[in-house]
C-alpha cells in the first residue's frame, strides 16, 4: 500500500473511531452516565482529521468545548476520553474537566476550553511561547463560526498577525450557534473575509472533505512553519446532532429536510467511497474495521464504567501548584 | 540600605528576575518604547530587547489571553495593566483561563503568570479611573492576590510573584508610584501570604492594605496624640490571608478597625470581619468597625472625592468608636 493511502486508511480509521466514539457517548449520556453539558461531533469528524494529520507530534492543539474529536486525533486513548466523560479518576483529567474540558499536555492537547473564543487568544499565547523560545512548532485552534462575532477573535488575529506568531486558526463553520444561524447575527457570512481585516492568509475549505482539510492545513502549517505567518482557514461543516446532549437535533431552527440534505455529504462516506473506487479498501474490510472500532469504542466504556470514581480529597488538589 | 521608589522598586524587581530567567517576559500597553505609563518598566526594552519587553495594542483581553497562553507553553509571562480599571476587559481570561487552568486540567498545566498594574483612586480621575478591585480578584479560587504599600514590599512581593508557579494579581497602589523608602539590594523576596506589622500598638488594631496603610499610621499618629496606642497591620496579601496575623492582633488590643480603599459591600474588610467574629470573638471587647471608601461612584469634584476616600480623619473616628471615646 502506498503511504498516500496508509494516512487515507487512517484518516478514514479516525473519523469512524470519532463518530462510532460519539454514538456510545449519546447512549452513555441518556443512561445518566454523562452529566452536564456534551456536545458531539458528528458530522464534523472530517476537520478534527483532515487538520490534525497534517501536523508534528511536537505541535500544539487547542480548541472550543466541542472537542472530543481532536482529542482523540490527538492520541488520547478513547478509555481515558470516555473516563473524563463519566468524570472518573482514570480520565484525563481526573475527572476535574468533562466534556469540555479535555487536556493532555503531554500530547501538546491544550484544552477543552467553555468560553465561546475566550481560548483563541490562548492558542496565539502558545505560538508566542513556541517562537520565543527557538522552537518550530505551530498550534491549531479550533473554534466555531459564533466565536467570530466575539471581541477576543479579533484582538488574537491582529496580534498574531502583527507578530508574526506561528497560529492556525481554524473556523469550523457549521452554520449555527447552538440555534441561531450564522446569518442572522453576523454582517460578513464568509468567515475568510476577516483576514481582509489582519492582512492575513485565509482559505475556504470544504468541511466534509477530509483530503481538502488535510491539504489547506498543510498549506498554512507550512506558512507558520516558515515565516511564522498566521492563517484563517474557514472549513465548512455541519453537525449532525443538536447544539449539545440537551438540545434537539432540528425543529425551529432549522428542518430536518436541511440535516438529511446535509448527509449525503458524509465525511466518512466520502472517504470510503473514494478509497473503494481506487480499490485501496473493499466492503470487507471496511466492516471489519468499523467492528474493530464498535469492540474500542465498546472497552472504552466498560473502562469508564468500572474505573473508580476520584477520591473525596481530590477536591481540594489542584486549586494551586507547589 | 537604598532608598527607591515603589516605582523603581517594581523595576528592580522586573530587571532581576528578567536577568535571572530568560523565560520571564514583559508585555503590555506602552511598556517598551515608551518606558512604561507609569515608568515602572524604564530601561528594560534597552537592557532585554523587543522580544521580552513586549508593547501590545490596546487590547486587554487579548493581550492576556496570549500571556496565559504563553504560561500554558512554558513560559513566565508578566501581563502589564495600564490600571486595573482596564483589566476588567481580560477578565475572562483571568477568571475563566488562568485561575481555573491547572484544576480544570487535573493539574496538568501550571500557570506561572503575573498580572499587574496600578489599583484605586488617584486624584479628580473620576468614575472609571478610581476604582480598587481587591475584593472582585481576592473572591477566586487559583488566584493569588498581593498589594503592596511600601517600595521594599513591592520589590519583594514581585520578585515572589514572578517566581510563583500560580497566578499572581499585583496590585500597586496608584498613588504610591512615587512613595519613597529603603529597599534591600539583589535577592530580596517577601513570601505570599504573610501580613506585617507596620507599627506596634496594644489598645486598637487598624488593618489595612497598599495605600491605606499610609492612611492607618497617620491616623495612628493622631491616634497617639490622644494616649490611644494603635498597632497597624498590613495585610500584604488579599490572598492567601494571614488569618494569625489578624487574629494575634487582635488577640492582644481586643478592638479593630478595617480599612480599605474598595467599597462597603462584600469587601476585602467583610472577610476580615468573618475571620475575626469566628475565630477572636471572645476576645472582642467591641464590634469591628470598617473604614471604606462611600458607596458610590468616584466623583470628579475633589471636595466630594476627598469625603468619597478613606482618610487618617476617619479611621482615627472608627477606631475611637470601637474604643467607646466617641
Amino acid at each position: 500500500m502506498s503511504a498516500n493511502a496508509e494516512l487515507h486508511i487512517t484518516m478514514l480509521r479516525h473519523m469512524l473511531l470519532i463518530r462510532r466514539f460519539e454514538e456510545k457517548t449519546a447512549e452513555a449520556y441518556a443512561l445518566g452516565k454523562i452529566g452536564g453539558f456534551c456536545h458531539l461531533y458528528i458530522g464534523q469528524e472530517a476537520v478534527a482529521v483532515g487538520c490534525l494529520s497534517a501536523l508534528r507530534e511536537d505541535d500544539y492543539a487547542i480548541s472550543s468545548y466541542r472537542e472530543h474529536g481532536q482529542a482523540l486525533v490527538r492520541g488520547i486513548p478513547p478509555g481515558v476520553v470516555m473516563a473524563e466523560l463519566f468524570g472518573k479518576a482514570t480520565g484525563c483529567c481526573k475527572g476535574k474537566g468533562g466534556s469540555m474540558h479535555l487536556f493532555d499536555a503531554g500530547r501538546r492537547f491544550m484544552g477543552g476550553h467553555g468560553i465561546v473564543g475566550g481560548h483563541i487568544p490562548l492558542a496565539a499565547g502558545i505560538a508566542f511561547a513556541a517562537k520565543y523560545q527557538g522552537g518550530d512548532q505551530v498550534c491549531v485552534c479550533f473554534f466555531g463560526e459564533a466565536a467570530v462575532n466575539i471581541g477576543a477573535f479579533h484582538e488574537a488575529l491582529n496580534m498574531a498577525s502583527v507578530w508574526k506568531l506561528p497560529v492556525i486558526f481554524l473556523c469550523e463553520n457549521n452554520r449555527y450557534g447552538m440555534g441561531t444561524a450564522f446569518e442572522r447575527v453576523a454582517a460578513v457570512t464568509d468567515v475568510v473575509e476577516h483576514a481582509c481585516s489582519y492582512d492575513m492568509a485565509a482559505e475556504a475549505v470544504d468541511g466534509m472533505n477530509v483530503l481538502t482539510v488535510y491539504d489547506a492545513t498543510r498549506r498554512a502549517v507550512e506558512r507558520a512553519r516558515k515565516g511564522g505567518h498566521p492563517t484563517l482557514l474557514e472549513v465548512r461543516t455541519y453537525r449532525y446532532m443538536g447544539h449539545s446532549m440537551s438540545d434537539p437535533l432540528h425543529g425551529v431552527y432549522r428542518t430536518k429536510d436541511e440535516v438529511e440534505e446535509q448527509k449525503k455529504k458524509d465525511p466518512i462516506t466520502q472517504l470510503a467511497e473514494k478509497l473503494k473506487e481506487e480499490k485501496v479498501l473493499d466492503q470487507t474490510k471496511l466492516d471489519a474495521m468499523d467492528a474493530e472500532i464498535h469492540a474500542e469504542v465498546d472497552a472504552a466504556v466498560k473502562f469508564a464504567d468500572e474505573s473508580p470514581d476520584p477520591d473525596p480529597a481530590e477536591l481540594y488538589h489542584d486549586v494551586l501548584a507547589d | 540600605m537604598p532608598t527607591l521608589t515603589y516605582r523603581d522598586a517594581l523595576n528592580q524587581a522586573l530587571r532581576e528576575e528578567m536577568q535571572r530567567d530568560p523565560s520571564v517576559f514583559l508585555m503590555g500597553e506602552e511598556v517598551g518604547v515608551y518606558q512604561g505609563a507609569y515608568k515602572v518598566s524604564r530601561g528594560l526594552l534597552e537592557e532585554f530587547g523587543a522580544q521580552r519587553v513586549v508593547d501590545t495594542p490596546i487590547a486587554e483581553l487579548g493581550f492576556a489571553g496570549i500571556g496565559v497562553g504563553a504560561a500554558m507553553a512554558g513560559l513566565r509571562p508578566v501581563i502589564e495593566f495600564m490600571t486595573w480599571n482596564f483589566a476588567l476587559l481580560a477578565l475572562d481570561q483571568i477568571v475563566n483561563a488562568a485561575a481555573k487552568m491547572l484544576y480544570m486540567s487535573g493539574g496538568q498545566l501550571r500557570m506561572p503568570i503575573v498580572f499587574r498594574g496600578p489599583n484605586g483612586a488617584a486624584l479628580q480621575l473620576s468614575s472609571q479611573h478610581s476604582q480598587a478591585w481587591e475584593s472582585w480578584l481576592a473572591h477566586i479560587p487559583g488566584l493569588k492576590v498581593v498589594a503592596p504599600a511600601t517600595p521594599a514590599d513591592a520589590k519583594g512581593l514581585l520578585k515572589s510573584a514572578i517566581r510563583d508557579n500560580n497566578p499572581v494579581i499585583v496590585l500597586e497602589g496608584e498613588m504610591l508610584y512615587n512613595l519613597k523608602g529603603e529597599v534591600p539590594e539583589g535577592e530580596h523576596v517577601v513570601p505570599i501570604g504573610q501580613a506585617d506589622v507596620k507599627r506596634e500598638g496594644t489598645d486598637v488594631t487598624l488593618i489595612c492594605h497598599s495605600k491605606t496603610v499610609s492612611v492607618a499610621l497617620k491616623a495612628a499618629d493622631q491616634l497617639a496624640e490622644q494616649n490611644v496606642s494603635a498597632e497597624v497591620v498590613d495585610l500584604r496579601s488579599l490572598r492567601p490571608l494571614d488569618e494569625s496575623a489578624i487574629l494575634t492582633s487582635v488577640a492582644k488590643t481586643n478592638r479593630a478597625v478595617v480599612v480599605e480603599e474598595g467599597w462597603p459591600h462584600a469587601g476585602i474588610g467583610a472577610q476580615v470581619v468573618d475571620i475575626i467574629q469566628r475565630d477572636a470573638f471572645d476576645h472582642l471587647d467591641a464590634p469591628v468597625q470598617r473604614v471604606t471608601q462611600a458607596d458610590v461612584p468616584m466623583p470628579y469634584n475633589k471636595h466630594l472625592e476627598r469625603a468619597a476616600k478613606a482618610s487618617p480623619e476617619k479611621v482615627a473616628a472608627a477606631a475611637r468608636r470601637v474604643l467607646y471615646l466617641e
